[in-house]
């Protein structure tokens, strides 16, 4: 795919490629994502505001220019931003691809960064030479002030201006806490609100803290995404359960809204209100129990991203779409087209131990187009089935 | 009416009308934060009132208004009210148009018409989320009775006023759907050093104390805001 190298959030020319629920693929302007949506979707979009998290400065002392990419950090609560976790690099700036980046110096804890007019202290090196817990002096305010001073977006080299946080915030953006912008939310302008609103269908949201999404280092790549937390409002659980038992589609916005409302349905496929922190990776082997479909961008084999669509398709309709992606030159990264894809029936097929989780009556008119041909698919191939239920 | 826990933001918070909202809303619970240009003047105000966030930012500058918008949102973990309040006269002492230079109709304009369009964008998606979750969201623009009648002299300060109160009314019909609702309040001719730059000569003893007007502001906030959920049912939440 091709690299979008403007900070355009909303290009008249983005597309979108479509996957259905039965793999079946389809291109659309991406302006027209709210005509693949059914009046009892429920749209979750995740509302985090993109933090300043790259910090150029100096470590202490060896006397190096470093800088500091801010990567995660315990909650969500507005006072806890003394301690991030966060990737060093040696001096240069984004203009430079990150697996060129130069190391930084060797780094111990109790050495002192100076950040512009931030101070931290390196807590402990997290196993590996360039991923640090970080403790800043003063109090939030302080820090709040200095980050909003001194700190600039994350961003990589396939963009070649700085980009300025009026580039980065979504128009869903509200409090800060993504450490890279959950750019599926891009496409949420006042417009698509509106037109989301006008044909009755429901726009809710969640918090979570979208982490980086690469760091030159394949170590460190691997261990990617690192623990995020999120906050899930009343109103969202609410509208989630009243969704589900009306037999509507969870509809997420960007790959971060699984990661989050997955997370929270993990114990019993209920998803409830509060805060949490999600861990693990969503890959081929999650059963999605919330999400039916998704609107993200456009991502290469072999990324988190990528493993997470994995969840929803099978491998051969995810490379079907990739194929395609890559003939009709759409753009890939934050500035580029997306994808829309909805949860495959056959999937589901593959999990067949889960199959009692899911209550008949939250199931979509989607999962129950499905639900009849994989029922027709599995009476076949077993020559009868006992339950209706057999084969899901 | 209390407010209390509403996160509130307002701009022009260290004299004035905003300096008494900001004890008046501090007053009735309400999270504060408060933003002016002077560094040392946010520092007395934020000495005097500790429970009150100070930000130093000037709005009629563009590259003010992210660095506002997320420490607003930073350190009150959202947002349910912002109060535009800081204004510029334009030329000081106030001239006819006529003698009025383009650079301070500009300046009104940056600071009363520009700087609530941009602080607002910039804080929209908070207040749409606090909106969703049942908290409320409401927008109130300081205006005057300028933006309405023609007086001499108060050119650049009526036109911009007049702007900033027919787009208060254009945001409010846009976003009324999505639960934001917007105003723009006269809070009449005040005893503060905006008026005694304006009319050096009036007599404070004729002009409104900005603590009444604060009260009716902050009387007409909480008449917007929904009424606050007693208690939110903690079986809801994860451990």
């Amino acid at each position: 795919m091709i690299a979008a190298s403007r900070p355009i959030q909303r290009s008249p020319l983005s597309r979108l490629l479509a996957v259905d629920v039965h793999g079946r693929i389809a291109h659309h302007a991406r302006s027209r994502f709210v005509d693949l949506l059914r009046p009892d979707d429920l749209v979750v979009a995740n509302d985090a505001a993109t933090l300043p998290a790259s910090l150029c400065g100096v470590h202490r002392p060896s006397g190096a220019e470093i800088e500091v990419r801010l990567a995660g950090r315990a909650s969500l609560a507005q006072d806890d931003v003394h301690e991030f976790t966060a990737v060093v690099f040696g001096a240069g700036d984004f203009r430079t691809p990150t697996e060129d980046r130069p190391l930084p110096p060797p780094l111990s804890p109790g050495d002192r960064l100076a950040l512009g007019p931030l101070s931290a202290t390196i807590e402990t090196l997290l196993d590996h030479p360039r991923l640090v817990s970080l403790h800043f002096d003063g109090t939030s305010g302080e820090i709040w002030n200095g980050l909003a001073g001194h700190g600039r977006p994350i961003q990589y080299a396939h963009v070649p201006t700085p980009l300025a946080l009026w580039d980065v915030w979504t128009p869903v953006a509200g409090v800060p806490a993504a450490f890279e912008p959950p750019s599926a939310g891009f496409v949420l302008n006042g417009e698509s609100i509106r037109a989301l609103r006008e044909r009755g269908i429901a726009l809710v949201s969640l918090t979570h803290a979208a982490g980086i999404s690469s760091t030159g280092d394949a170590d460190l790549d691997r261990r990617l995404p690192f623990d995020e937390p999120y906050r899930i409002p009343d109103a969202t659980a609410a509208a989630i359960r009243r969704t589900k038992a009306a037999g509507g589609r969870i509809v997420a916005v960007g790959t971060t809204v699984v990661r989050a409302l997955e997370d929270a349905a993990a114990c019993d496929g209920i998803v409830r209100a509060g805060d949490g922190v999600a861990k693990g990776r969503i890959g081929p082997a999650t059963h999605l129990r919330v999400v039916a479909a998704i609107l993200s961008g456009t991502h290469e084999p072999g990324s988190s991203h990528y493993e997470l669509l994995r969840a929803f398709v099978t491998d051969a309709a995810l490379r079907r779409a990739s194929t395609e992606l890559e003939a009709y030159g759409y753009r890939t990264h934050e500035f580029g087209d997306s994808v829309f894809i909805e949860k495959a029936m056959f999937r589901q097929a593959l999990h067949p131990e889960h199959a009692d989780r899911t209550p008949t009556l939250s199931l979509s008119t989607g999962e129950r187009v499905a639900r009849e041909a994989i029922d027709g698919q599995a009476g076949v191939a077993r020559g009868s089935t006992s339950s209706p239920r057999a084969g899901l | 009416m209390d407010l209390q826990g509403s996160r509130i933001a307002i701009t022009g918070g260290t004299s004035g009308l905003g300096l008494a909202l900001v004890r008046e809303l501090l007053g009735r619970g309400a999270q504060v934060a408060f933003v002016a240009r002077t560094r040392d003047q946010v520092e007395r105000v934020a000495r005097e009132y500790p429970g009150a966030h100070g930000i130093v930012g000037d709005v009629s500058k563009k590259n003010d208004i992210y660095p506002i918008a997320l420490q607003v949102t930073g350190v009150l973990g959202g947002l349910d009210v912002l109060i535009n309040n800081a204004s510029s006269l334009g030329p000081t002492p106030l001239a006819l148009l006529a003698d009025t230079d383009c650079e301070d109709v500009e300046l009104a304009l940056a600071t009363n018409l520009l700087g609530p369009f941009r602080l607002t964008k910039a804080l929209l998606g908070a207040l749409a989320a606090s909106a969703r979750e049942g908290r409320g969201a409401v927008v109130l623009n300081v205006s005057s009775d300028a933006a309405i009648n023609a007086y001499p002299f108060w050119g650049a300060y009526g036109a911009s006023k007049a702007a900033l109160h027919q787009m208060t009314r254009i945001w409010n019909e846009e976003l009324a759907a999505e639960g934001i609702r917007f105003s723009s309040l006269d809070p009449g001719d005040m005893d503060t050093p905006l008026h005694t730059v304006a009319l050096p000569d009036a007599d404070p003893a004729t002009l409104k104390r900005p603590e009444a007007s604060a009260r009716e502001f902050a009387d007409a906030i909480a008449a917007s805001l929904p009424e606050r959920v007693a208690v939110i049912d903690r079986a809801e939440y994860r451990t």
